[in-house]
């Protein structure tokens, strides 16, 4: 076989691999344990109707969006309202090309890295498509043509920008310490060593408040509880897609269970390790294999954080929110960054 | 091509098929659903208002026109701060003493700007 042949088709199934696991697996499973989990938390059954323990709800919800009419209402701008969804969408989806999933495998005589594209920008690309998905916000609410639908795009252009620094420079420390911004060295540096001698080289033990501050900003950047404003149903009623029906709705919907999924791999990536275990230095191909499932299981973890707090939480004020941004996080991530420069002076990370 | 573009190849077929999906099930799925418009459907959706409802084409103010100003200001430093990180291992002392002059200037148009009330949401 002709290397040229051979790079293509483990391009190929690279990208099978993660199109499966995230739209075929994750995707879903997420809808439901979502629902679920609010049952659980609010003491009632939650969705248990469709296949065993409601198992396979999220496909009755899907072909169920599919099916119904998909209306434009009368003043909406035709062109923009049908392409906003899709401008959120297709960043949501392409994040995963560059989140490592799994260490390097050594199949049919090739070492192959276990992501996607190994861009030598990493995390400029994460940020970069974060802020392209919210043009489609803002065009879905103005193009809707709809006070509601404005106020929740305009709210999350203005959320977005007051916590992208924060969350800009609390990831630029992670890069800082690892010395480059491709992730799946970013990964190697937090499998390599350890810090204070006992504990994991991972980056949430020397930069915790870069940690937090990261994790809180993703929560804002995803338009999730206890930062939903963009969508709060009490002031609101459903914010920038409230004149979004059927497989458009559906569109917006699935684009903000994408952008959780690649939060949490983010989280997991830059402070939690990714697929690297602590203390332990798998090789082979069981190795690799388990990289692939410790990198599923700390995303998972994050996933399962998002929904418990979802349900847990009530919605800040909007004031509340934009200071929290500008006036704690931002000056926090900078004292962060000053801080993991110190250490790496020190020679402690 | 070289190396570090074709790097980039596997992002340009995860867009293309991340647009062919959701396009494809709109289109597919036209020939399925439903399609019954009348003029009270399509309407905007107003709520707790009995009079007609119309396009909101009024003129609004966006508040945070000062923040968004600020937000440009900033994030222009977070791009030179790039850099600086990747090639920190080898500026050691020098590459942080230059970047807290780099910041402290900041930190004057910071603190000038929160005296000012500009970071207030009012």
């Amino acid at each position: 076989m002709s290397p040229t042949l051979a790079a293509a088709l483990e391009g190929a199934a690279k990208i099978a691999f993660v199109w499966a696991c995230v739209l075929g697996a994750v995707l879903p499973n997420l809808i439901w344990v979502e629902r679920r989990m609010a049952g659980l938390i609010q003491d009632r059954p939650g969705p248990n109707r469709v296949g065993p323990f409601g198992l396979f709800q999220a496909v009755a919800d899907i072909l169920k969006l599919l099916m119904k009419e998909d209306v434009v209402p009368m003043y909406a701008d035709r062109l923009l309202h049908t392409v906003a969804p899709l401008i959120l969408l297709v960043p949501a989806m392409t994040t995963f090309a560059v989140i490592p999933f799994g260490s390097t495998i050594h199949l049919f005589g090739r070492d192959i890295s276990l992501v996607v594209a190994d861009v030598n920008i990493g995390i400029l690309y994460v940020f970069a498509l974060t802020s392209v998905g919210i043009y489609g916000l803002v065009l879905a609410g103005w193009a809707s043509n709809n006070k509601f639908a404005l106020l929740g795009g305009l709210r999350s252009s203005a959320q977005v920008i007051s916590y992208e620094l924060a969350m800009g420079i609390a990831a630029i420390s992670v890069f800082l310490a690892a010395g480059s911004l491709r992730l799946q060295r970013v990964v190697e540096y937090q499998a390599s060593g350890t810090f204070l001698g006992f504990l994991p080289l991972w980056n949430c033990f020397p930069q915790a408040i870069g940690c937090l501050i990261f994790i809180v900003s993703a929560f804002a950047e995803t338009n999730r509880v206890p930062f939903d404003l963009p969508e709060a149903e009490a002031e609101l009623v459903a914010g920038y897609h409230t004149e979004y029906s059927a497989f458009r709705f559906g569109m917006f919907f699935m684009a903000e269970y994408l952008n959780l999924i690649a939060a949490s791999a983010m989280m997991a990536t830059l402070y939690f390790g990714g697929w690297s275990l602590p203390y332990l230095h798998l090789t082979g191909i069981f190795g690799s294999l388990a990289s692939i499932a410790v990198f599923a299981a700390k995303t998972g973890f994050f996933i399962f954080l998002f929904v418990w707090v979802r349900w847990t939480l009530p919605r800040f004020r909007f004031d509340q929110l934009m200071n929290l941004g500008w006036k704690v996080f931002l000056p926090l991530s900078l004292l962060n960054l000053l801080w993991t420069g110190a250490l790496v002076l020190w020679g402690v990370i | 091509m070289n190396p570090s573009m074709a790097s980039y190849l596997p992002i340009l077929y995860f867009a293309i098929m991340a647009a062919i999906i959701p396009v494809a099930g709109l289109a597919a799925m036209s020939l399925l659903r439903p399609s019954k418009p009348t003029p009270t459907k399509l309407a905007p959706y107003e709520c707790g208002v009995a009079s007609p409802t119309e396009a909101f084409d009024h003129r609004f103010s966006v508040r945070y026109y000062l923040i968004a100003v600020l937000f440009v200001v900033f994030d222009v430093e977070t791009i030179f701060l790039f850099p600086w990180a990747v090639m920190y291992h080898r500026l050691k002392l020098f590459g942080l003493v230059e970047m807290l002059v780099f910041l402290a200037i900041l930190v004057v148009g910071y603190v000038y700007a929160w005296r000012r009330g500009a970071l207030s949401w009012a």
